[in-house]
């Protein structure tokens, strides 16, 4: 049985925002599949009580003196901007 | 002979008798390039305008002033995930083709306060996932030993580089074994550090709980200096650890009697060439005979740590890489109807098929429904092989084992079906999973091409491994072999 339906991996691509032709769809299908059921050799593993690990360090969260600083310069900021107009990110109408 | 041939404390010396400058060791670093580049292929960016004139500034310095950084006058490769401001830093990734850093990463301010000289920017594996550097956006980096081979991956440019006497140092980063692989391909030292030794702040994130930046060098010498350079708290990543920084080169005793070694037997199990067994069971030998002991151990739940590995760093990367849409720096596409259609356009010209594949997995593992069965199974088997090492390392000084389960693999074999190439990390995995600092030192050569022993210790405890990487090396000779190009 698989893991994956060609269907939700369509799915996945657009929650991601990747557009995926009907061909890539079926080999990531495919790749998916083949992956995630190599991922459910886990299930063999009982963790009912065992506590999930996000951070190997024993960190709590770190906090620093809330000091007001400059930021970066407009100029610096928008450097990289594929587009741009009056200080600000252009990007293509929201709405058709 | 090369110039590169002399470790850095011995370069340092000839830089005070002034038999050399420091005009001489960037020459001859641009000088390798010019010779070898069209083989290897290591670089992606060169910066050699601005190199030759750190240098002279360098020189200015040695000529004037007392006072001089750890890595004086060092040319030094950076991987090209690392910003690097006014450098051009792409990730290997047609997304960031264009990318013009606004600022240094933390490591690469720290070289620049130790008087190292970046030469330039270092191919990869795109966004560093993958085993083999073949999945780079702009070109393949060979292997200098065999330039049939891969360099392996993702730090493939870095250990190239310094395999073939570009660099005498260079940069990668670790995230399942990125660093070591290629070091062991590549038969060079490569250190991944402790979680939180180093800062990550300019890193481009891929899997941020489990990325660490680290060395790659001729000599372990060479490496601890380096490492001392990079490592310690930084204020600008919350993740970097308030742990002091020891000096690693006074580690380098020569002396490893006594030490308690343990060789875990899923480490030279099944999947493990005959020859890499070979290799490292030598190793162990020569690492007796200087007064160490060995013990098989178990570190049980290494099998799951693939699967474990592959849903955690997905899932991580698919949130990381979201931030690639095309508003704000790199690639956006020219047919889009509407923002959305942007976002979509702009991402599907710009990632590779492994990028996609890894961000479409950790969306799936992290979505409504699936988030328990996959994302949060892993982090609590993520638990038990955490505490596989914490077991083994109440008893034991360091674990020893392969760095990979075979020497360097065709250009183009292990493309096709990524499950075959991720096997490739089995044995680097774990040790990113628990946290722990590794290196790959060279111990064997197989048909011409490099074996890496891999040397793992306990959190924060680089000093050791250190020491015991040392004294192999000054009882062996593999380090002195290099690739002829």
């Amino acid at each position: 049985m698989s893991r994956i339906s060609i269907e939700q991996v369509k799915h996945v691509a657009h929650l991601a925002r990747l557009a995926i032709t009907e061909e890539e769809a079926e080999m990531f299908t495919k790749q998916l599949d083949a992956i995630i059921t190599f991922a459910e050799q886990l299930n063999e593993l009982d963790t009912e009580n065992v506590p999930p690990t996000s951070h190997v360090l024993n960190m709590k969260n770190v906090m620093r003196e809330d000091v007001p600083a400059q930021g970066l310069p407009l100029e610096d900021v928008l450097k990289n901007a594929p587009d741009q107009q009056d200080g600000q990110f252009r990007v293509p109408a929201i709405l058709e | 002979m090369s110039l590169f041939d002399y470790k850095m404390s011995e370069l340092h010396s000839l830089l005070h008798k002034k038999e050399i400058s420091v005009s001489d060791l960037v020459s001859e670093s641009f000088k390798r390039i010019h010779e070898v580049e069209e083989k290897v292929q290591a670089f992606l960016t060169l910066d050699e305008e601005r190199a030759r004139a750190k240098a002279k500034e360098l020189d200015e310095k040695l000529a004037t002033e007392e006072e001089f950084g750890l890595l004086f006058g060092m040319p030094i490769g950076v991987k090209d995930n690392i910003v690097t401001k006014g450098l051009r830093t792409t990730c290997a990734s047609k997304i960031l083709y264009n990318f013009d850093p606004i600022y240094d990463a933390t490591v690469v301010q720290r070289l620049q306060e130790a008087d190292a000289v970046t030469v330039g920017k270092l191919n990869m594996d795109e966004f560093a996932m993958g085993s083999s550097t073949e999945n780079s956006g702009f070109q393949l980096t060979r292997n200098p030993w065999n330039i049939e081979c891969v360099p392996g991956g993702s730090s493939g440019g870095s250990a190239a580089a310094v395999a073939a006497g570009e660099v005498p140092f260079a940069l990668g980063s670790d995230t399942g074994g990125s660093i070591r692989q290629p070091a062991a391909f590549c038969g060079v030292v490569g250190l991944k550090p402790t979680y939180g030794r180093v800062s990550r702040f300019g890193l481009v994130a891929f899997a941020s709980s489990l990325d660490q930046i680290g060395p790659i060098t001729r000599t372990v010498e060479d490496n601890a200096y380096l490492l001392q350079v990079i490592s310690g708290l930084d204020p600008m990543d919350s993740t970097s650890a308030n742990v002091d920084v020891p000096d690693y080169v006074s580690a380098l005793t020569g002396d490893i009697r006594g030490l308690k070694i343990a060789v875990p037997k899923e480490y030279l199990g099944e999947g493990v060439s005959e020859e890499v067994r070979q290799s490292v069971l030598h190793a162990l030998k020569v690492l007796e005979g200087l007064g160490a002991t060995w013990e098989e151990v178990s570190l049980p739940h290494s099998k799951y740590a693939l699967a474990t590995y592959y849903l955690l760093a997905s899932s991580e990367a698919s949130a990381n890489l979201a931030r690639f849409d095309g508003v704000r720096y790199g690639y956006r596409t020219d047919n889009a109807k509407n923002l959305i259609d942007m976002y979509k356009q702009t991402r599907s010209e710009g990632f590779g098929n492994e990028v996609k594949r890894r961000i479409m997995l950790g969306t799936f593992a992290l979505s409504s429904g699936y988030y328990d069965a996959y994302y949060k199974k892993a982090q609590k088997v993520r638990t038990l092989i955490k505490q596989d090492f914490e077991n083994v390392f109440e008893k034991y000084d360091v674990i020893i084992g392969p760095t990979t389960p075979t020497p360097a693999f065709k250009i183009g074999e292990k493309t096709s079906d990524p499950l075959t190439m991720y096997a490739n990390d089995i044995l680097t995995i774990p040790v990113n999973l628990a946290g722990v600092p590794g290196i790959s030192i060279p111990c064997g050569l197989v048909n011409g091409l490099p074996v890496g022993l891999q040397i793992i210790g306990k959190h924060f405890d680089e000093s050791t491994i250190y020491r015991v990487a040392h004294a192999f090396e000054q009882a062996t000779d593999y380090h002195k072999q290099k690739p002829v190009l």
